[in-house]
């Protein structure tokens, strides 16, 4: 296993290089640079910008510095924001994004566990149908008209929350609701779905025979095997939560890492936009390692390969 | 039971009822109620949509006097800010939104196909650097990637489907792949390649129309996922520009006039939501008509 994981590890330094590299050149080709959109910027203003930002070099070394200072764990400073670091940004901002995710992630799991095991011990019956229908909601109504749709409910109509910022605890319901609904019907369909198939093998009928009750059955027995397909959707939904933090960062104005790449997009940002871009490469790859990890540790029969 | 080669026959009109599997398939989705009725969903706001706005109100007509006015009998669903007739809005939004989302798929849909048959067809070495390669691929950020090309490119609608599009091929890719190489050990392939037919003649010929069933099914599910993705970058203001619009914008649009607007988001968001939830429906019930299994994987 540890040379599975350190072999996976070693790959990603070449996918790593690649993100950085195509990153770097297709930002520095594009029209338009961090301070064309500043008025009044004399050309010599401009051309002393340039020189402390180093950006008057020839791009190569632009870019072999850049990796140098990558290689140090720098990330350089911020064009935007003067005298801010991209690592002191991250710093700042990552963790209201990653405490974002984490309640997505538990609400998306709670909910649709809880969901798509119901639907699946009681298959065919009204309450699988109020289950599967639920989970089809969920994953229609996508989380930039959810999102709004509970502000307007529980925040304008009934006062309940607020309709935007990240203070209290209070705060982080709606936006945790909102982007783990979606998830959550997705675990609900797969739960439902890998419970059936394992409820109908003869493990199971043996376990009933040998008298053991419904709820020894469903979660000592059935619930291991039918979570696989829930563990390897893990890896995407990570994925979809953190991209999906851009818009929910937008919609109630949490200042978390999501909203500050879209900005520093849109504002040319170079270190900025080539910090966050690597960071959530470098997350989400190695959170689909330990997904992989998981994987194998629930169900013997796959290997490391 | 017919033989897999049969399959892409079109006409299976003239075979006993029952025997004919695309013939099975149709009459189990005529069963599934969910599908039935999303597809009439579907056929009903395609046919709004398509021809809706030759007889509504022009969307792009304002009446400043008139202003953000809640449904009423002259405009049913409300007018926004500028006194723009939503429902007229909403028709052309969808005109926009339904056509990224079957271009964007078709682009999905070539790219993952041919790659996915390449890979399965020729296999051994061939096959496992090209599904490495989609490995890698599939654990990229490639949401961000789409978000940059869109801030860096202007925001050109060619590039929004060329953008989706080369994001979406990778699961069809996948499944292609899986199907091909099930098919490849099969009887009526071994026959074709002792009847000397070549490589292309046997991949397009022979073995992709005998993957359509999965290719079918994850198609109908590509359409709502890029529509999503498409209202996505709406909402972040880097899809479709003014004065176009599609139900991303619309959405956006009503997101940020909701305290005093409501209907400005409700009425889009539930026209957008219903359609995404009818495609699901019709996808899932195709998918068990046509008894695809591994659809998801």
């Amino acid at each position: 296993m540890l040379r599975f994981v350190l072999r996976r590890l070693l790959e990603m330094i070449p996918v790593l290089w690649v993100i950085v590299t195509a990153t770097f050149f297709m930002i520095r080709f594009v029209p338009g640079g961090p301070f064309t959109a500043e008025k009044a910027v004399t050309p010599e203003v401009l051309r002393n910008l340039e020189a402390h930002y180093g950006l008057d070099k020839p791009l190569h070394r632009q870019y072999l510095d850049y990796l140098g200072n990558l290689l140090q764990g720098d990330l350089g400073p911020s064009f935007k924001y003067a005298n801010r670091t991209v690592n002191e940004i991250i710093a700042d901002k990552l963790p209201t994004s990653l405490e974002l995710g984490l309640w997505s992630l538990a609400v998306a799991l709670t909910v649709g566990l809880t969901l798509g095991v119901l639907a699946a011990i009681r298959r065919n019956t009204w309450l699988d149908y109020l289950c599967s229908s639920v989970a089809m909601t969920g994953i229609s109504v996508p989380t930039f008209v959810l999102g709004p749709l509970l502000v307007l409910f529980f925040a304008i109509h009934l006062g309940w929350f607020n309709a935007s910022g990240w203070y209290g605890p209070a705060d982080r319901v709606l936006p945790a609701a909102t982007l783990g609904c979606v998830y959550a019907a997705y675990v609900a369909r797969l739960t439902r779905g890998g419970m059936l198939e394992v409820l109908g093998q003869d493990f199971i009928r043996t376990a009933r025979a040998k008298g053991a009750s419904e709820v020894r059955v469903v979660f000592r027995h059935a619930l291991r095997g039918g979570l696989l397909p829930v563990v390897s959707f893990l890896g995407p939904a990570i994925a979809g939560i953190l991209t999906g933090s851009f818009v929910i960062e937008t919609i109630f104005q949490i200042p978390g890492l999501g909203r500050e790449f879209v900005n520093s997009a849109f504002n040319r940002d170079y270190t900025l936009v080539l910090g966050t871009v690597i960071l959530y490469a470098a997350l989400i790859i190695v959170l689909n390692l330990v997904v992989d990890v998981v994987q194998v540790w629930l169900n013997p029969k796959l290997k490391f390969e | 039971m017919l033989k897999p080669t049969s399959l892409p026959a079109a006409a299976p009109v003239e075979l006993e009822a029952g025997h004919s599997p695309w013939g099975d398939a149709w009459r189990r989705l005529r069963k599934n109620r969910l599908a039935v009725a999303g597809a009439i969903v579907l056929l009903i706001l395609g046919f709004l949509c398509a021809f809706g706005p030759l007889f509504a109100q022009s969307y792009q007509e304002q009446n400043l006097d008139l202003g953000a006015t809640p449904p009423s009998a002259d405009h049913w669903l409300g007018t926004d800010t500028l006194g723009r007739d939503l429902f007229a809005r909403i028709l052309y939004g969808g005109r926009i939104s339904i056509l990224v989302g079957l271009v964007a798929t078709f682009v999905a849909l070539a790219i993952g196909v041919v790659y996915g048959a390449v890979a399965g067809f020729f296999g051994g070495k061939i096959d496992s650097v090209m599904m490495r390669l989609v490995d890698i691929m599939y654990a990229l950020p490639f949401t961000i990637f789409v978000i940059l090309l869109m801030v860096f490119f202007g925001r050109n609608i060619v590039l929004l489907f060329v953008a989706i599009g080369a994001v979406e091929w990778l699961t069809m890719a996948r499944i292609v792949r899986g199907q091909i190489l099930t098919i490849k050990k099969m009887e009526f392939i071994e026959a074709a390649r002792s009847l000397g037919f070549g490589k292309r003649r046997i991949i397009f010929r022979h073995m992709i129309p005998n993957v359509l069933g999965p290719i079918i099914v994850y198609t109908t599910l590509t359409i709502p996922a890029v529509m999503l993705l498409e209202a996505f970058l709406s909402f972040l203001g880097l899809g479709v520009q003014p004065p176009m619009s599609s139900w991303g914008v619309l959405i956006k649009d009503g997101a940020e006039k909701m305290e005093e607007f409501w209907w400005l988001l409700v009425f889009p968001g539930t026209v957008f939501s219903l359609s995404l939830f009818s495609l699901n429906f019709v996808g899932d019930g195709l998918r068990d008509a046509l008894d695809v299994r591994s659809a998801k994987d």
